[in-house]
């Protein structure tokens, strides 16, 4: 055992330290009470290896790790990312709980007084809002690392579930925060997001009154978003984290891509410590100057104090349900909020349990072949959903309403069934001509759809003036 | 016969358990459900006399959230301000003679008709009593309709 050896290698090449021992300094009985007698600067692999189980967060991690995995392309550490970013919204978010009123007639004025008479109290609120929204992007980049380098099967799978509940916390906590300012902003985009809800067939009506706590946005919404928002949903966040890091632990820690041309093929392993643990403090603390910086230099928004008789133009939801509002625009209600929402959801769940486990994966688009259809199916997404989007917006008034049955065959069941068939024949067509497998064939569908809900996402965010009508970014009104 | 004792225990606890948590889960569930409509509204909104409003005009009462409207023929509706679209509220466009939604650009003629998608039905509706030379609005209950029709006008 390491701490048998008083002092280690340096010091035991010295001959004449034969006589008496010296007894242990202040410094050294208060490290050994506090780590187990555990070395202070650890200088051989058999003490970093004790140092690392025998330290409560440390001990989470294993000793050694495969040095191909901790390659930073690999992973590009978003899940660490996510966590830090988490940590950072914990930390901001109970300082700002010392100076928020969740009550419709102060809440507005305590976010003032926040901003304007405490000290830090805009960089404070500022990092909250830029690491929120950073999260939710980093979160879903990660899923898409997880699911471009096939990190989903096998002993991986009930993960990958796990991850896409949390990625849904992670959205209802986004969601939750955004109308306690209680400016025009939030006001209004959550009167949007949850007038949304009010299209769910028969239970609309019911799940709108539960989500706003009422019939209308008011004291009684506000308070149940602030309890959700700093209570519960943080609570059960951190239950659902520990499983997540807990189930990666088990399945051996991330996927192994596989070796690089003239890499030895054989499974090399290094020390955790420092090999992964210095490369993921030196990301954390990136991260955190990445938040600090936006914060100071952009801080968070704040409108006008919500005012229930007068909506902003445009109205907008927050811009992660800006895809949905975008469908909105072009499908019939039930498509666009309930039957799009609910097919993709069920799609990202079962993900893992409708590929085949038995496939090579651990490389970026699972092979070159790949790779090139994942691209050609992104490019024909981006591409096709603009040609759609411009011409549906001018011809609207043309088209058949969304009223009645006519309504919802002509603007819900024929373009979605336009869209099935679009991904059936683009599945057929990148199989055949690229000669995919069967996970890279779902892999090429999963780019195809997902990048164009981030196109749709970005006309509703960037391209939707006054209106909802098309406009561009600079000319204002966004 | 012990190990029917034991059995017919064991059933027994396990069917306490159960009622435990079933009461449980319907207190929670009791608690947690939407309370209802505030009580303390004054149901009926008193907007006005009768001669008080010209014909063809629209005047906004934002206490009440609603457009008191009253057609060229002198008939009375009171239209609920919110967009059936996604719940925006609905200013009325004088110029263009319409109510234009700012979020989604529905738009709704002076009866609370549909004229531009994507609302897809009328502005709701509240019923009007004309009571010694009044307009009184019933805020209780608002009511949904698919089209419009002259039976929804007080007059």
């Amino acid at each position: 055992m390491p701490h048998v050896k008083k002092t280690p290698t340096r010091a035991a090449a010295k001959p004449e330290v034969a006589s008496a021992p010296r007894p242990p300094s202040l410094v050294r009985r208060i490290w050994d009470s506090a780590v187990l007698r555990g070395p202070i600067v650890p200088q051989s692999d058999r003490d970093r290896a004790f140092v690392t189980v025998h330290t409560l967060l440390l001990h989470l991690r294993p000793v050694k790790v495969p040095a191909r995995a901790i390659r930073f392309t690999h992973t590009f550490g978003l899940g660490g990312a996510s966590l830090v970013l988490l940590s950072l919204l914990g930390l901001t978010g109970l300082l700002l709980t010392l100076g928020y009123q969740p009550v419709p007639g102060t809440a507005y004025e305590s976010v003032v007084g926040i901003e304007r008479d405490v000290m830090f109290g805009t960089l404070v609120r500022g990092m909250h809002h830029w690491s929120a929204n950073l999260l939710v992007l980093v979160m879903v980049a990660h899923a898409a690392r997880v699911f471009l380098t096939g990190g989903y099967h096998g002993p991986r799978q009930f993960n990958w579930v796990v991850g896409v509940f949390l990625l849904l916390l992670v959205l209802v906590s986004a969601f939750t925060g955004y109308l306690l300012p209680w400016d025009q902003l939030s006001y209004w985009a959550v009167t949007i997001s949850t007038g949304m809800l009010a299209y769910v067939p028969l239970a609309g009506e019911s799940l709108q009154r539960v989500a706003r706590a009422g019939t209308d946005i008011g004291p009684r919404t506000l308070v149940v978003f602030y309890t959700l928002h700093t209570s519960i949903v943080p609570a059960i966040l951190v239950f659902a984290l520990a499983f997540h890091f807990w189930r990666v632990r088990k399945a051996g820690g991330v996927i192994v891509p596989p070796p690089r041309d003239g890499e030895p093929v054989d499974d090399e392993k290094v020390m955790f410590l420092p090999h992964l643990l210095v490369r993921e403090a030196m990301l954390a603390l990136v991260i955190t100057a990445v938040v600090v910086v936006l914060a100071a230099a952009f801080g968070a928004p704040l409108g006008d104090r919500a005012n229930p008789g007068m909506s902003p133009n445009p109205a907008k939801a927050p811009w992660y349900f800006m895809g949905l509002q975008e469908l909105l625009v072009h499908l019939h209600p039930i498509a666009a909020v309930v039957i799009v929402p609910a097919v993709a959801l069920l799609a990202l769940v079962l993900l893992p349990y409708i590929t085949s486990d038995d496939e090579p994966a651990g490389a970026w688009f699972l092979s070159p072949r790949a790779r090139q259809a994942a691209l050609l199916a992104a490019i024909i997404a981006a591409s096709w959903t603009v040609v759609f989007i411009v011409p549906d917006a001018a011809l609207s008034s043309r088209l058949p309403s969304f009223s009645g049955t006519t309504g919802f065959v002509a603007r819900g069941i024929v373009p979605l069934g336009i869209i099935a068939g679009v991904l059936v024949a683009l599945a057929r067509f990148v199989r055949r001509r690229h000669g995919l497998t069967p996970n890279e064939t779902v892999q090429a569908v999963v780019v195809f759809l997902f990048t164009a809900f981030v196109v749709v996402t970005m006309v509703g965010v960037w391209f939707r003036g006054p209106g909802m009508a098309l406009a561009w970014p600079w000319q204002g009104g966004h | 016969m012990e190990p029917d004792r034991r059995r017919s225990l064991r059933t027994l606890w396990i069917g306490l358990v159960a009622i435990a948590t079933g009461q449980a889960g319907w207190i929670a569930a009791s608690f947690l459900r939407p309370r209802r409509a505030d009580a303390s509204a004054p149901a009926l909104f008193v907007a006005g006399p009768v001669d008080g409003f010209d014909a063809g005009s629209v005047t906004a009462f934002p206490d009440g959230r609603f457009y008191l409207v009253r057609l060229e023929d002198g008939g009375f509706l009171a239209l609920h301000r919110e967009c059936t679209h996604l719940g925006c509220t609905v200013p009325w466009d004088a110029a263009q003679h319409r109510f234009v939604c700012p979020c989604h650009a529905s738009q709704f003629d002076i009866t609370g008709a549909v004229l531009a998608a994507p609302a897809p039905r009328p502005l709701d509706t509240y019923a009007i009593r004309l009571e010694n030379g009044l307009v009184k609005i019933d805020l209780s209950r608002r009511q949904t309709r698919q089209a419009f029709d002259a039976s929804q006008v007080t007059s």
